[in-house]
């Protein structure tokens, strides 16, 4: 396995170790994690697939701190996470923009709630990039799809922090809009050099973007393979012909198969 | 110009209506040729109502005034009490019970009552408003306050946000349409608790006129106050309708979306 990025900062950005997650349904207890370990280098893109209803985005809401694991270890910049929110940025998979605040009102949230100044200057400057400009009044209702998409992500951004927890952000939209959207997260992500744990069932999707790509179980979701990708940077689309692509695609369908069919 | 259109389409339909039910009664009313004190046709009415104008001034002024105080007095103590019953569950469990209680007593009972306490002034009147509008606005903006979307919140909560940052950032605003219907509600009920009130004691006001026109068998005058009370009311309403698309134009802009 390629060492990841920044491997002279020996601390990695996040780290779960025998994660656990039990919750309440109906007065019956289910397990959604099992003994999960997972590791995210400094500088990383690494994604997370698995059949849907895993335990994806439990363990992202875990690492996110708004819910706490049942056993297990979850650090961040090697400091224990547990219920502690702030540390990372967590997208959901809706979007979540406030329906009452404008664009820039939503993106500006997290420094807002800090307290910070030039706050709209700063969301300002960045709506051309993330292709918002001319939408900086407008209300969510008015957005496209991908603009909406890409509002939740100026709001992410925003957050400055140096690890951000992506869950299924592209699901919802069209397959053009999709692979547009992906290079240009390619893009904020290098520019930005992010952190970045991202959550897919799309195989393409998780290969064309990552470093490593996870391979979670049915639930109790628990990590069943671990998969370098092995293509330069920057990501063509050309690349998702080439043989190594192929290869990785074979894989990691393989794994996940055998899961929906178990 | 646009938008005239579509109010004139929303309308119309609801404008016929009303001109062919006045149209049938005129008709009957002529027919059948009933006494002035017992069912006045409309162009009757009409013409009371034009010779009453120059004296209704003072009472509508009278009316209104009572209502609006009313009514703001309700919105501002129901929006402070459903927080509070919002945010500690005994305030709820202690409340709640008090408030359905509340409406279960007759306002036509409470009014004297408010009268003799507070004597035959503004006061009593605002009063017996405040107490009829409350009851709406306090349900509404309470179940408002709980609906707030809980990834929502989990989002901002995530973000760092405190539990106050939370109720002012997101629950607040989120139960703003709940809030604007419950104040719908309540301006339709705040005239007719104005005249309740000045019907049972006041030196001015729509009540008061009410009042002595029926026991005068003035009928056509009684009709032509109606009248005013019904379009006080309706304007009220209309009033809150423009206020909620001010405050919250995103809830307009879905209904229209939704059209």
């Amino acid at each position: 396995m390629r060492p990841p990025p920044d491997s002279a900062a020996a601390t990695p950005a996040v780290a779960l170790r025998g994660v656990q997650a039990t919750y309440l349904e109906r007065g019956l207890r289910v397990e959604a994690l099992h003994d999960v370990d997972l590791t995210l280098g400094r500088g990383e893109f690494v994604s997370v697939i698995g059949p849907s209803g895993c335990g994806k985005s439990t363990m992202l809401n875990l690492i996110a701190g708004i819910d706490r694991p049942s056993a297990g270890e979850i650090a961040v910049d090697g400091r224990s996470a547990i219920g502690r929110t702030g540390l990372v940025a967590h997208m959901p998979q809706r979007d979540l923009l406030l329906p009452w605040r404008t664009t820039l009102q939503n993106a500006v949230l997290g420094p807002e709630l800090r307290g910070e100044p030039d706050r709209e200057a700063r969301a300002l400057a960045q709506l051309d990039r993330f292709g918002l400009e001319g939408f900086a009044d407008a209300y969510p209702h008015m957005l496209s799809g991908g603009m909406r998409q890409r509002a939740a992500m100026l709001r992410t951004i925003l957050l400055d922090r140096d690890t951000l927890l992506l869950d299924e952000p592209f699901g919802a939209l069209d397959a053009l809009t999709r692979g547009e959207m992906q290079e240009w997260l390619l893009g904020i992500w290098s520019e930005l050099a992010k952190t970045v744990l991202f959550v897919t069932h799309d195989v393409e999707e998780a290969i064309f973007l990552s470093d490593r790509v996870y391979v979670m179980t049915r639930r109790p979701g628990t990590m069943k393979l671990e998969l370098a990708i092995d293509l330069p940077r920057p990501r063509e689309r050309e690349m998702t012909t080439s043989p190594p692509f192929v290869d990785a695609k074979r894989t990691l369908l393989h794994a996940l198969l055998a899961e929906t069919h178990r | 110009m646009k938008r005239l259109g579509r109010n004139l389409r929303d309308f119309a339909p609801a404008l016929l209506l009303i001109a062919g039910l006045l149209a049938l009664w005129e008709v009957i009313s002529r027919a059948v040729e009933m006494p002035d004190w017992l069912l006045p046709a409309p162009s009757d009415i009409g013409a009371s109502f034009g010779e009453a104008a120059p004296l209704l001034g003072p009472h509508v002024a009278a009316t209104v005034t009572a209502a609006a105080a009313g009514y703001a007095l309700a919105l501002a103590s129901a929006i402070v009490l459903a927080a509070a019953i919002d945010r500690w569950g005994l305030a709820r469990r202690a409340i709640y019970p008090l408030l359905v209680t509340s409406q279960t007593i007759p306002t036509f009972a409470l009014a004297p009552l408010l009268a003799i306490w507070f004597g035959f002034g503004l006061l009593p009147k605002v009063l017996v408003v405040a107490l009829v509008c409350f009851f709406p606005i306090v349900v509404a903006t309470v179940g408002g306050l709980r609906a707030a979307d809980k990834e929502m919140l989990d989002l901002v909560r995530g973000m760092g946000a405190s539990d106050r940052q939370l109720f002012f950032k997101v629950r607040l605003p989120a139960a703003v349409p709940s809030v604007i219907s419950g104040m719908k509600i309540a301006a339709t009920y705040s005239v007719i608790g104005a005249v309740i009130a000045e019907w049972t004691g006041a030196s001015q006001g729509l009540g008061l006129y009410l009042l002595r026109a029926s026991n005068s068998f003035q009928t056509d005058q009684v009709f032509a106050v109606i009248a005013v009370i019904a379009l006080l009311s309706i304007a009220l309403f209309g009033c809150v309708e423009l206020v909620g698309r001010t405050v919250a134009p995103w809830t307009a802009a879905k209904e229209e979306t939704a059209r």
